[in-house]
C-alpha cells in the first residue's frame, strides 16, 4: 500500500496533538509513516504506533536545535526519496508551513497550506481550505509532484490504532544553506497550564467589552471551568490587556475549536476571520447590534461582568 | 558600502469587502477594492527602519501584479522608499506561491540585494510561505516571523516568537527577513512623503525582461488546482436572549444541551 509521510510536531519528546489527527488523516490515504527529528524518539515511537504509524524514520542531530527550519527541510527531503511516499502532511504551524514550502519546492512539487480537512480523490489528495475570513470553501489539489500539504489543528479526530511503530533511522546530509541562520538562544514561553490556543476544543476570548487587563481574570475562570484556552481579540491585545500570543484573528491565531465562547467582541471581519469556522459558537455582549451574533448559534445580549461568572458558577455546579 | 534593501509588498483585496472568486476560481480582483496589504506596512517601516539606522542605505520597493498593484508600491513610495519596481505581465494571472516567489526571486535579482523584508503573510492568501520560499530560491539564510529585527556589521539578528518558544535568531547578509506585526506600527505617509512619491522612479518590468518563461507561472503553471469554491452557507439564526439576571444559566442551559459541560 502507498506510504504518507507525516512530520512529527513534538516538544522534547511529546508528540503534540495535530501530529496525532494528521495520522488520522493520513490513513485516508494510505499507511503513515512518521519522521521524527531531534532526541527522544523512543516515548514518541511508542505514542505514534498506538496512532498508527507503522514506521517512524528518525533523526538526531545537533543542526535541528541549532539552526532554522533548512535542517528539518534537508531530512524531510532525504524521508522522502527513502520512502517515495503518495503524500507528505505537515502540521500547519507557522514553522510546519516554511518546512513543507522548501520540500515541495525541492521536490518540483504543489504546496496547499492551512488544508481544514483532506480527503483521498482520483487525482491523489483532496484538500479542503477555508479561505476569504471563512466566506469561501475551497476544494484544491497538487497538479505536480508528490502532495505536500499543511494540515490545521482540529482537522480530523485523534483515533488510537494500533502498529508496530518500528523506529528506523533516517541518513540525513545537511545541505550549505542548514546552517544559515543560527539559533542563539531559545527561551521557552511560560505555559499557563491551560491548553494551547490552536490546538483547544474549546476557546473563551475576550475583547474591548472586558474593558482591562484585570478584568481578564472572570474570562479566565470562564475558561478554566472549561477547560479550555483563553483568547482574546486584536483591541484587547492592542490595549495591552492580555499577550499577542493569544491573539485570535487575522494577525493573530486561527483557531477552530468545538466551542468558541466571546465575550465583549463585536466581531470585526479581522477577528472573524481567525474564528469563523468554530463548530459552535457563543457570544456575550452589551451590544444587540454587534456583527458576532450573525454567527452564534447562542448569543445572550447583557453585561458580561453579570453573564460570564453566573456561567462559571453554573458550569462549575454542574460538573461538581 | 551601500546597503541595498528590498521590500516586497502586495496589493491585495480589502478584507472589509466582499470578496469573490472568479469564475477561473482566481482571486475576483475587481469586485473589491485594493490596498497595500495591512501586514505589509509592518515590512515597508522595519526596511526604512533598517535604512535610516544604517550609513548608507537604499530601499526599494518590488511587487507583482496587474496594473492597479502599483498602488502597493506606491504606498511603500510615500511611506520613505527611494525607488520601485512593479512587475506586470498578464501572463501572471492566478499565479500560486511556488510562482510568485520564482518571479519575486528573479524580481530582487534583477534589483540587486543585500536584505529583503516582507511581512509574515499577505492579508488574502495568509499562506506565510513565499518568504521562506524566497530564501530557497536565493539561496540565502531566512530568518522569518520576526518581531524584532536589526541590521549591523554585516549581520542580521532578531526574534522570532514561536508557539512554545521565543528564539533569538542571526544570519550573515545576504538575508530574506520577515516580520510580524509585532515589529512596530508602520508610519502613515506625510504630506512631503506623497508630493515626493511622484517624482521617485518606478520601474515597470515584464517576465522577459526577467527572463521567466511565462509556462512556469500563471494559472497553466501552477503546481496546484483549485477544483472547487462554494461559498459558505449562511449560518442558521441562532438563538439569542436577553439577559434578565439568568442569561449566564440560560448560557449554561445551552452548552449542557450541546454536551459541553
Amino acid at each position: 500500500m502507498a506510504e504518507v509521510l507525516v512530520y512529527v510536531d513534538h516538544v522534547d519528546g511529546a508528540v503534540r496533538k495535530p501530529t496525532l489527527e494528521l495520522l488520522t488523516v493520513a490513513r485516508r490515504l494510505g499507511e503513515p509513516v512518521a519522521v521524527y527529528l531531534g532526541a527522544g524518539v523512543e516515548g514518541a515511537a511508542e505514542v505514534l504506533g498506538a496512532h498508527g504509524a507503522g514506521r517512524v524514520l528518525a533523526a538526531d542531530a545537533p543542526e535541528f536545535a541549532e539552526y532554522l527550519v533548512v535542517p528539518k527541510v534537508d531530512a524531510l527531503e532525504a524521508a522522502v526519496k527513502a520512502v517515495g511516499p503518495v503524500a507528505v502532511l505537515v502540521p500547519s504551524s507557522a514553522e510546519g508551513k516554511e518546512v513543507a514550502a522548501r520540500l515541495a519546492l525541492r521536490l518540483g512539487s504543489g504546496v496547499i497550506t492551512d488544508a481544514v480537512d483532506v480527503e483521498a480523490g482520483a487525482e491523489g489528495p483532496v484538500a479542503t481550505q477555508s479561505v476569504f475570513a471563512a466566506a469561501f470553501t475551497t476544494r484544491s489539489v497538487v497538479s505536480r509532484g508528490v502532495a505536500v500539504i499543511t494540515v490545521k489543528p482540529n482537522a480530523a479526530p485523534v483515533e488510537p490504532v494500533q502498529a508496530a511503530g518500528a523506529v528506523e533511522e533516517l541518513a540525513v546530509v545537511f545541505g550549505e544553506l542548514a546552517t544559515g541562520t543560527r539559533v542563539v538562544s531559545r527561551t521557552a514561553r511560560t505555559s499557563s497550564g491551560r491548553p494551547e490556543l490552536t490546538e483547544a476544543a474549546i476557546v473563551v476570548s475576550g475583547g474591548r467589552g472586558v474593558n482591562g487587563a484585570e478584568n481578564f481574570s472572570v474570562i479566565e475562570a470562564l475558561a478554566d471551568s472549561l477547560g479550555a484556552a483563553v483568547g482574546a481579540s486584536r483591541a484587547a491585545v492592542d490595549a495591552g490587556w492580555y499577550p499577542h500570543s493569544n491573539q485570535v484573528g487575522q494577525t493573530g491565531k486561527s483557531v477552530s475549536p468545538q466551542l468558541y465562547v466571546a465575550n465583549g467582541i463585536s466581531g470585526a471581519i479581522q477577528h472573524r476571520a481567525g474564528m469563523q469556522t468554530s463548530k459552535t459558537i457563543v457570544a456575550v455582549n452589551k451590544d444587540a447590534e454587534a456583527p458576532i451574533f450573525d454567527l452564534v448559534d447562542y448569543g445572550v445580549v447583557g453585561d458580561l461582568f453579570n453573564v460570564v461568572p453566573q456561567l462559571t458558577e453554573e458550569v462549575k455546579a454542574r460538573k461538581g | 558600502m551601500s546597503l541595498r534593501i528590498v521590500v516586497a509588498v502586495k496589493y491585495v483585496p480589502d478584507a472589509t469587502g466582499d470578496r469573490h472568486f472568479a469564475e477561473d476560481l482566481t482571486t475576483d480582483r475587481d469586485a473589491v477594492d485594493g490596498l497595500l496589504s495591512e501586514l505589509d506596512e509592518y515590512a515597508v517601516e522595519q526596511a526604512l527602519q533598517i535604512a535610516e539606522a544604517a550609513d548608507d542605505a537604499e530601499v526599494t520597493a518590488v511587487t507583482i501584479g496587474p496594473e492597479d498593484a502599483r498602488g502597493a508600491v506606491l504606498k511603500a513610495l510615500q511611506m520613505g522608499a527611494a525607488k520601485g519596481v512593479h512587475v506586470e505581465d498578464d501572463a501572471l494571472h492566478g499565479t500560486d506561491v511556488i510562482g510568485t516567489s520564482l518571479v519575486l526571486a528573479k524580481a530582487v535579482e534583477h534589483i540587486g540585494f543585500d536584505l529583503v523584508v516582507t511581512g509574515m503573510a499577505s492579508t488574502d492568501g495568509t499562506a506565510g510561505v513565499v518568504p521562506a520560499l524566497l530564501a530557497e530560491r536565493l539561496g540565502v539564510p531566512q530568518v522569518t516571523l520576526l518581531s524584532e529585527v536589526s541590521v549591523a556589521g554585516g549581520k542580521v539578528t532578531g526574534r522570532r516568537d514561536g508557539d512554545v518558544a521565543s528564539e533569538e535568531l542571526e544570519a550573515a547578509l545576504p538575508a530574506v527577513v520577515s516580520v510580524t506585526d509585532q515589529s512596530g506600527e508602520a508610519r502613515y505617509p506625510s504630506f512631503k512623503g506623497i508630493m515626493g512619491a511622484k517624482k521617485k522612479p518606478l520601474e515597470t518590468l515584464d517576465l522577459s525582461d526577467l527572463g521567466v518563461d511565462p509556462a512556469g507561472v500563471g494559472l497553466g503553471g501552477s503546481w496546484t488546482a483549485v477544483r472547487d469554491a462554494t461559498a459558505r452557507p449562511p449560518r442558521t439564526a441562532g438563538t439569542i436572549v436577553k439577559d434578565e439576571g439568568e442569561g449566564g444559566r440560560q448560557l449554561a442551559e445551552f452548552l449542557a444541551a450541546q454536551k459541553f459541560i
